[in-house]
């Protein structure tokens, strides 16, 4: 084991993607000698070559058509889309194209190899286009599958499964953690499952639901509840789609109610799909109306971000709102 | 006749198309020493103008100086300067008519000053403060003025190209005799929305000058890993658009140019595709360092082809314009760059009431109810939030 960052877990997952696999090739915008505007990808050129490491034009539907023809010819592509806001001119080859590759051909061909990495998320002072969370875009598009990780440890095996799993998938990674987020990390190769989420914590009162950079809010949430004797269960959802009903709802069975916490807005939020299972799955069980600590239905703003957050102090009231319905 | 194919000739063997085939020549009016070439045509510029876009130059060069720093200090969070590409930017824009409306990429706020916006509405929007016209939603730089026909700056890339065709359009359509100007960069110009912008206009016939500046650089990208054919100019030809390529460090070239293209797109009712050859002489922005993917030696190599200095020797040689003055306006412009950010930097964030307004033409019911929910949070725990206009 050692001790670094997100950004440094990420850059370990792609050498050894790229060490055990000769036909996997990384691109996108400044990512070559540069490595990358947050440097995920620093020193893979000088490691790997240009051939398999390189700059692309500056055109993030040229960089997903690309890769989905390489991907259909037996390459494992790992684009990058340098930030999640910038992911839309690429919508119509991901919802269209990558999606719809398998089914539309009947397996005659598919886009398998194709993973998409993209920093996401708030926090960074980084106003509408900076900061977006646009996952739910992509859950609603059967046929990719969507992971966010919390951690470092969490970054390297899920990004080294995403990257060898039989289908496409968008990495969507949490960059306000990128350096923020230091913790223990497994040498070598591992993979972690997808569609599996993880109880991080186990407790006896109410779920928290979360992913990505809100596992830390939501953490925090926990810790204030825990002081006025609310026991909270945390679960990292990790895989948005597919995702693990099983793991949730057993966990509401077990403690009758459910916080879900995001930062996209609450409107349309991947937390409205999982207030709806949940809620078909565990109905008898409920003790209190489901909760969603969401961003506000507002574009994502910059001199009020903080008020915009679905941050630990708002997780707090809703948990304590919840559990004294 | 097929349509598209009745300009070519026919041939009958083999013979591909070399794309060195294609020369396209630069325009240049001002040499380094700020003395016209011989045989070069002056724009239209009288000593009024010219001083206008030189007090536009020395503004640009002290706020770009001053609030890069102010960053550095944290007062702002994030800057992007325009050093180097002044005489691109400016020159271009002193050749329209206040009505025509700019679509900016985001490099481009010496055009927003030659417009008349005022020291305070800069520092107002860098410092995301309850005076800012676009209420502190955006980051720093990402200005905006209907007053000043300049649409507010949208980070995504290329997305105002194809926007310009139909703000050209709607000039068309409108019988008014303005046009829209795009500003984009070399690195832009490989979006899929060049492409749609370019194509359209020159189908449809709309009233637009696409400006690029081909400053050498996407972030760290060089223009040899953007393209491979020659420049973005080559791109008009196959648009069927008319075209040039023009020094971006010479200000008479560029306002010569432009204002031919200007009046052209107005009697023609059709675009024009500017190629402007300039440097980026500072970072992406405050975010990136260069010196990871370029020499000191070439940024010292541009930095001789400096295009404020070249316009000043030419003004000076007028007789227009002197050292002395420079200086003085220069210092004249740190000391109220400075003394508004004393100003700015004091006025506290936008009402919190703002947060919901915008997002449609009124506010929903449930983002009311948002916004109820968000200040009855907020009022429980006062110091956890940033102090809001209103707010004690």
């Amino acid at each position: 084991m050692a001790e670094m960052n997100m950004l440094h877990a990420i850059n370990e997952a792609l050498a050894i993607a790229m060490e055990t696999d000769a036909n996997s090739v990384i691109f996108g915008e400044d990512v070559g000698q540069f490595g990358g505007v947050f440097r995920a990808t620093a020193g893979l050129q000088d490691k790997f070559g240009a051939s398999r490491c390189f700059n692309t034009p500056l055109t993030e539907q040229g960089i997903i058509g690309f890769a989905n023809g390489l991907a259909s010819n037996g390459m494992t592509p790992i684009a990058e889309i340098q930030f999640a806001d910038y992911i839309f001119p690429a919508i119509d080859q991901l919802v269209n194209e990558t999606a719809k590759f398998r089914y539309r051909s009947g397996n005659e061909f598919n886009v398998a190899g194709l993973t998409v990495r993209t920093p996401y998320g708030g926090g960074i002072a980084g106003g509408h286009y900076h900061s977006q969370s646009p996952e739910a875009y992509f859950t609603q598009t059967p046929g990719i599958k969507v992971v966010v990780p919390r951690n470092p440890e969490q970054a390297k095996g899920l990004l080294l499964a995403a990257i060898r799993d039989p289908n496409p998938v968008i990495f969507f990674e949490p960059k306000r953690l990128y350096r923020a987020s230091v913790g223990e990390v497994p040498e070598g190769d591992y993979q972690l499952p997808l569609g599996k989420a993880e109880v991080v914590k186990q407790g006896a009162d109410i779920t928290l639901v979360a992913w990505g950079a809100q596992m830390e809010i939501v953490e925090k949430a926990a810790d204030m509840a825990e002081k006025e004797g609310i026991s909270c269960e945390i679960i990292d959802l990790r895989t948005l789609a597919p995702w693990d009903e099983d793991t949730v709802a057993e966990s509401v069975i077990k403690t009758g109610r459910l916080l879900i916490n995001h930062e996209a807005p609450l409107t349309g939020g991947f937390a409205g799909e999982i207030a709806a299972v949940i809620a078909e799955r565990c109905f008898l069980y409920l003790e209190s109306p489901i909760s969603r600590v969401c961003g506000l239905d507002t574009p994502y703003p910059l001199a009020h971000e903080k008020e915009y957050m679905p941050d630990a102090l708002k997780t707090f009231e809703a948990i304590k709102a919840t559990v004294n319905f | 006749m097929t349509t598209g194919t009745h300009l070519s000739d026919t041939i009958h063997r083999v013979e591909f198309l070399d794309k060195d085939a294609l020369k396209i020549p630069t325009l240049k009016v001002l040499q380094a020493d700020g003395t016209a070439y011989e045989s070069a045509i002056l724009p239209n510029i009288d000593q009024a103008l010219a001083l206008k876009i030189m007090d536009t130059c020395a503004f640009t060069r002290v706020l770009d100086e001053r609030m890069l720093a102010a960053q550095r200090q944290g007062r702002i969070s994030f800057y992007m300067t325009c050093t180097g590409e002044e005489a691109a930017i400016i020159g271009s824009a002193a050749a329209l008519d206040p009505q025509d409306v700019i679509l900016a990429q985001y490099r481009e706020h010496a055009a927003l000053r030659y417009r008349g916006f005022t020291t305070k509405q800069f520092m107002d929007q860098l410092f995301s403060n309850a005076n800012d016209l676009g209420k502190g939603r955006q980051m720093p730089i990402h200005y905006g003025s209907c007053e000043l026909n300049y649409q507010t700056i949208s980070s995504p890339l290329a997305t105002q190209i194809p926007q310009a065709t139909g703000v050209g359009f709607a000039f068309k359509h409108k019988q008014q005799r303005n046009i829209a100007i795009c500003y984009f960069g070399e690195g832009a110009a490989s979006e899929g929305d060049f492409h749609a912008g370019l194509n359209m206009a020159a189908v449809l016939g709309s009233p637009v000058i696409f400006f690029c500046r081909n400053n050498g650089y996407a972030i760290s990208t060089p223009t040899n890993e953007q393209y491979a054919g020659n420049g973005i100019a080559s791109r008009g030809l196959g648009y069927g658009m008319h075209t040039i390529r023009v020094d971006g460090n010479d200000m008479l070239a560029v306002l010569a140019a432009t204002q031919m293209a200007r009046a052209y797109a107005i009697e023609h009712q059709k675009p024009v595709l500017i190629e402007a050859m300039t440097y980026r002489l500072g970072a992406h922005s405050s975010s990136d360092d260069p010196s990871g993917y370029r020499s000191k030696d070439e940024e010292q190599q541009w930095r001789q082809h400096d295009p404020v200095l070249r316009f000043k020797l030419w003004l000076i040689n007028k007789g227009w314009y002197d050292e002395a003055h420079d200086l003085n306006i220069m210092q004249q412009y740190r000391e109220e760059i400075l003394a508004a950010v004393k100003v700015a930097e004091k006025v506290a964030i936008p009402n919190i009431d703002t947060i919901i307004e915008d997002v449609f033409d009124t506010p929903t019911p449930a983002l009311k109810r948002q916004l109820e929910q968000l200040k009855s949070h907020i009022a429980k725990y006062p110091s956890a939030y940033p102090k809001t206009s209103g707010r004690s």
